[in-house]
């Protein structure tokens, strides 16, 4: 069942708190994972994996690295769940 | 260890299933407290272990590193960096270049938990669910590179990997390398989290440890007639060594001296030490005859003394052999009775105790003893806690490594 984009949103901003100590009001829409967020490749990849069980998608390696924002990741999910 | 720069320990650091801190663990042992608790009920009752204890940490990590920090790094990692933390604050946080602090923290087996976890991950759940920091979490050398990042140490992180030595020996090598003038500063020690069942199963297999599950916290009692093994310990020991000149120029607190360190490998048996103790006592008089004495200058040894009934008879053996006459005048202590065997952290945690031990000029009793192995005459300490008299002594550690590792360390008072 689709999700609606803020509820994608509040769901990957907790991922991404439980594996990197960012504080979840940090995750916005237009935040950079590597720029704004520093987050590294290996927690990026964590989070991919646990966005996938979470919201019962599938994020192919070669589609990671086109995931700059949180945005793009939040867009890739919803279109992925449709 | 010859004629070079003099090296000195300005900072202690411990976690320890007696203590959440070096201090802590110290008071544990002068109050005699055992470490030993019961293993989780559930692995109890999945896999039926012969032995039902362990000396787990009495400070849960999670009370005083941020989740993020456990859930990116193996215990033994974590425990180290807790150890870290608190040397370097007790010793004041010296100002240092980088390029001049190094890092060398061992361990016996590095990340268990996470390898065996992350396992059974993969079988449950398939290779993409393997947490990325899989391997750089279950390498033994984690611990050193995590610290080496928090402190900035450049002169080089370090990881001596030899069994229930590594500790000793990681400490032993940061001294050696501040002696030929590669560092002035640093962070060593040793680190292990090893209470899984898996280890402790394969510890029973080989008839290691200690089966008294009816008495648990009277199961570690070194050279008592009736010991059968040693208790599975794990924590870290971390200290700060230092040049003296360095720690002199910034008027540093000092609680030992490291004076000398012998190292020496059996070559006789993977697990069991040469019943003549030719490697032991060699390292211990290399230790000795390091510091720039002579074995009568030796008043105490913190033996290694784990309650396995061929280990600590091989010690006492290799002990008479290195001192000779002069062992009369050597009085033995084993702590390893209340804190249990830490395995690579062992060696790091008793000349942490060895540094307390002449700092406060009292030897902590061994516990547990009741009756004395009739084999065993030398002074051993276990009555009451032993005062050591004014002026300047020195005393020394032992710890041997399954493999044939024989590390000594010889401490001198500040």
């Amino acid at each position: 069942m689709a999700q609606s984009e803020q509820e994608i949103l509040q769901g990957l901003a907790e991922i991404v708190n439980e594996e990197t100590g960012v504080d979840a009001a940090d995750v916005q829409l237009d935040k950079s994972f590597t720029e704004d967020l520093d987050i590294d490749s290996l927690s990026m990849m964590t989070i991919v994996v646990n966005a996938e069980e979470k919201f019962g998608v599938r994020i192919p390696d070669d589609d990671v690295k086109n995931l700059t924002t949180v945005g793009d990741a939040v867009k890739y999910i919803q279109n992925a769940q449709d | 260890m010859s004629a070079d720069k003099r090296v000195v320990i300005t900072g202690l650091g411990a976690t320890t299933p007696i203590g959440g801190t070096a201090p802590e663990t110290w008071e544990a042992l002068l109050a005699g407290e055992s470490g030993a608790k019961p293993l989780p009920a559930e692995w109890l009752e999945r896999y039926e272990l012969p032995v039902t204890f362990a000396a787990s940490l009495k400070q849960d990590p999670s009370e005083v590193l941020s989740r993020v920090e456990i859930r990116r790094a193996d215990p033994f990692a974590q425990y180290a960096v807790i150890a870290a933390r608190e040397a370097w604050q007790d010793a004041g946080a010296p100002e240092i270049e980088p390029e001049r602090l190094l890092a060398a923290i061992g361990t016996g087996i590095g990340g268990v938990h996470t390898l065996l976890d992350q396992y059974d991950v993969l079988n449950e759940k398939g290779p993409r669910r393997v947490y990325p920091l899989t391997v750089p979490m279950l390498m033994p050398n984690s611990a050193s590179g995590m610290i080496s990042m928090e402190f900035k140490a450049r002169a080089g992180a370090h990881t001596a990997v030899s069994a229930c030595a590594s500790g000793a020996e990681s400490m032993g090598l940061a001294a050696s390398m501040i002696r030929q003038g590669r560092a002035d500063v640093a962070i060593a020690g040793g680190t292990e989290a090893a209470i899984h069942p898996l280890p402790i199963a394969g510890f029973a297999a080989s008839q290691a440890l200690s089966k008294r599950n009816d008495d648990p916290q009277g199961a570690s009692r070194p050279w008592a007639a009736d010991r059968d093994g040693f208790l599975l310990g794990e924590g870290a020991g971390v200290v700060v060594l230092e040049s003296y000149e360095h720690a002199k120029a910034r008027g540093a607190k000092i609680y030992a001296e490291f004076a000398g360190l012998g190292m020496s490998a059996d070559a006789y048996h993977i697990t069991a030490g040469d019943p003549e103790g030719a490697g032991q006592a060699r390292a211990m008089n290399e230790a000795i005859a390091s510091a720039g004495l002579q074995p009568s200058d030796i008043v105490h040894v913190n033996a290694h003394a784990t309650s396995t009934p061929v280990g600590d008879a091989a010690e006492i053996t290799s002990v008479k052999r290195a001192f000779g006459d002069a062992v009369d005048g050597v009085c033995l202590t084993g702590t390893k009775s209340m804190t249990g065997h830490l395995l690579g952290a062992a060696g790091a945690l008793e000349a942490i105790i060895l540094a307390q031990t002449l700092h406060h000029r009292i030897v902590p009793r061994t516990i547990n003893v009741t009756d004395v192995d009739p084999e065993i005459d030398l002074d051993l300490v276990i009555k009451d806690h032993r005062t050591l008299p004014d002026g300047d002594l020195a005393a020394m550690s032992n710890a041997f490594g399954f493999g044939g590792h024989n590390i000594a360390v010889v401490l001198r008072t500040a």
